[in-house]
């Protein structure tokens, strides 16, 4: 273990010397801020999740001052590429689509598998009907091609609520964001149906001009999935889910 | 706030709401209330001059003011508010940004448009990366608040234009029968009379523009109906102050507000309007 610490902080060392113009430069971190456990703004008003702690542990691995901001959803990848702010670190799965105009990092969350969530007493025909997604989301494609109506909300928060006000029949959405809210919910929600695989992980989106950040950041996710940090975070935020890099 | 809000989890009550309605995330959400309030305050005096600039353009004896005074009323009045609202903060900041980037960083071999990306030198950026974020809030602010004034002002403009040309003519005439320069009859004659036309036009763009005020959110502002949403949405209990589904509760809130400063407005234009009309019932008189 600590072998491998060392080896890995050598190499990182190696890394941001080939690179030491950019040491120390304020990189600003585009976030929702709406989709715990992953980003939320917590009761002190200050970005906070799974996602705060990661992105926190990059920057100060790549020996970057990083800066918080949020953004909605739908325009999260049109203000990265206008300069903005410079990464997207918002629970986004690399897709092919999202790759033609962004560039993503590797993966810092292994692919999660959506799943469908309806009110207590649904039967998996509930797939079928109505189907709640987020704006610009995987999910979105998916249940448009699934062939069930899909109706589309701005917020995760209001998928939900979709569901639970009888709008839709049911919501897909990451598995991993779902559960935290149907173990809340006392019986009033379940998952129904099987889950799908979509998506290839979540990466942070970097500009694709910008490629000295994403080797940067790639290095230090690198390192923090070596070290076995990454996996203590995702344990941590995600009811001890284990995942082995 | 209070010492017993330590640990929230075992309140209850009274204490229960006493600690979570002053969160600091409840404060953000109090002061965003001002956030309103200095739009207003921000934009009502731009508006004003935009809406005179344009209005005495218009009046232009000079054609291609004339011209210029008529393609910014009927532009902006044409097209929907909303596409304005979008255009005009991107396109303002990155012409700034390319502004300053040519000025900053001449010797950057790189093109700015580079595929999708829009790429300065750090140096040129606004505000700059370093910046602490409440200056890019206002910056953001700022843009916003013009783009509110260059829609609204446009509707001023046609609103002082009409109202100017209702002042009646043979007042005018009689005034320059006195010897008054074209610039005396309207500093004297034309702009005092002209506000009772312009007041309901411009009451009616005063209610319009506060109505507006939540298009601040659309603009990416931290503004009232942000918060709402922000606080009203369910939280599980990784929050401090778990609850369900608030949103309602929220938002009729904001619905109070919104008509309590309607009312106050409807309240202040009457009283307004009775002052004019006196004042001018006098002037009629002397005639």
């Amino acid at each position: 273990m600590t072998f491998t610490k060392l080896l890995t902080g050598a190499a990182l060392m190696v890394a941001v010397a080939g690179s030491a113009h950019a040491e120390g430069k304020t990189i600003r971190m585009g976030t929702e801020g709406a989709y715990a456990p992953f980003n939320f703004v917590n009761d002190a008003g200050e970005i906070d999740g799974f996602e705060r702690a990661v992105g926190d542990e990059l920057c100060k691995r790549a020996k970057l001052t990083c800066t918080w901001v949020t953004n909605e959803w739908d325009s999260i990848i049109p203000n990265l590429t206008a300069g903005n702010y410079d990464t997207i670190i918002a629970g986004m799965s690399i897709t092919a689509e999202r790759d033609e105009v962004i560039d993503f990092t590797s993966e810092y969350f292994p692919p999660d598998p959506s799943a469908y969530v309806a009110l207590a007493g649904a039967d998996v025909s509930a797939t079928k009907g109505t189907v709640a997604a987020q704006t610009a989301t995987i999910q979105a494609g998916y249940v448009a091609s699934s062939g069930a109506t899909v109706v589309e909300f701005a917020t995760p928060e209001e998928t939900v609520a979709a569901v639970r006000n009888g709008e839709a029949d049911a919501v897909l959405a990451d598995h991993a964001f779902l559960n935290d809210i149907v173990k809340e919910s006392g019986g009033e929600l379940i998952f129904i149906g099987d889950e799908v695989a979509l998506g290839g992980g979540v990466g942070m989106g970097v500009r694709e001009s910008d490629t000295e950040l994403k080797a940067m950041m790639n290095e230090a996710i690198a390192s923090m999935k070596a070290d076995g940090t990454l996996s203590a975070l995702i344990a941590e935020w995600f009811d001890g889910r284990m995942v082995k890099y | 706030m209070f010492e017993y809000c330590a640990d929230p989890k075992i309140l209850e009550g009274f204490q229960w709401w006493s600690c979570y309605l002053t969160t600091v995330k409840h404060m953000n959400f109090y002061t965003s209330f001002l956030v309103v309030f200095a739009l207003l305050a921000a934009t009502v005096p731009i508006i004003l001059v935009f809406g005179f600039a344009g209005a005495i353009a218009r009046r232009s004896r000079f054609a291609p003011l004339r011209w210029l005074g008529w393609i910014y009323t009927s532009m902006v009045r044409g097209v929907p508010d909303i596409i304005f609202f979008l255009f005009v903060p991107i396109a303002m900041d990155q012409g700034i940004e390319y502004l300053r980037h040519q000025v900053k960083c001449s010797d950057w071999a790189e093109p700015i448009r580079q595929g999708n990306d829009f790429v300065v030198c750090a140096a040129a950026k606004m505000p700059l990366s370093i910046s602490p974020n409440w200056v890019h809030e206002t910056y953001g602010f700022f843009l916003a608040a013009l783009a509110f004034a260059i829609v609204f002002g446009a509707f001023a403009a046609n609103t002082i234009h009409g109202a100017l040309g209702a002042v009646p003519h043979a007042q005018l005439e009689t005034a320059a029968a006195y010897g008054m320069s074209r610039r005396q009859v309207f500093r004297r004659i034309q702009l005092p009379q002209m506000w009772v036309y312009a007041l309901p036009g411009l009451s009616n763009l005063w209610m319009i523009l506060i109505k507006a005020t939540p298009l601040l959110f659309l603009l990416g502002v931290e503004d009232i109906v942000y918060w709402a949403r922000e606080l009203g949405g369910t939280k599980t209990s990784r929050f401090a102050y778990p609850h369900p589904d608030w949103r309602l509760g929220y938002f009729l809130v904001l619905m109070v507000f919104y008509l309590g400063l309607a009312w106050v407005s409807e309240v202040f234009f009457e009283r307004m309007m009775k002052r004019l009309t006196q004042a001018r019932g006098m002037s009629e008189a002397t005639q």
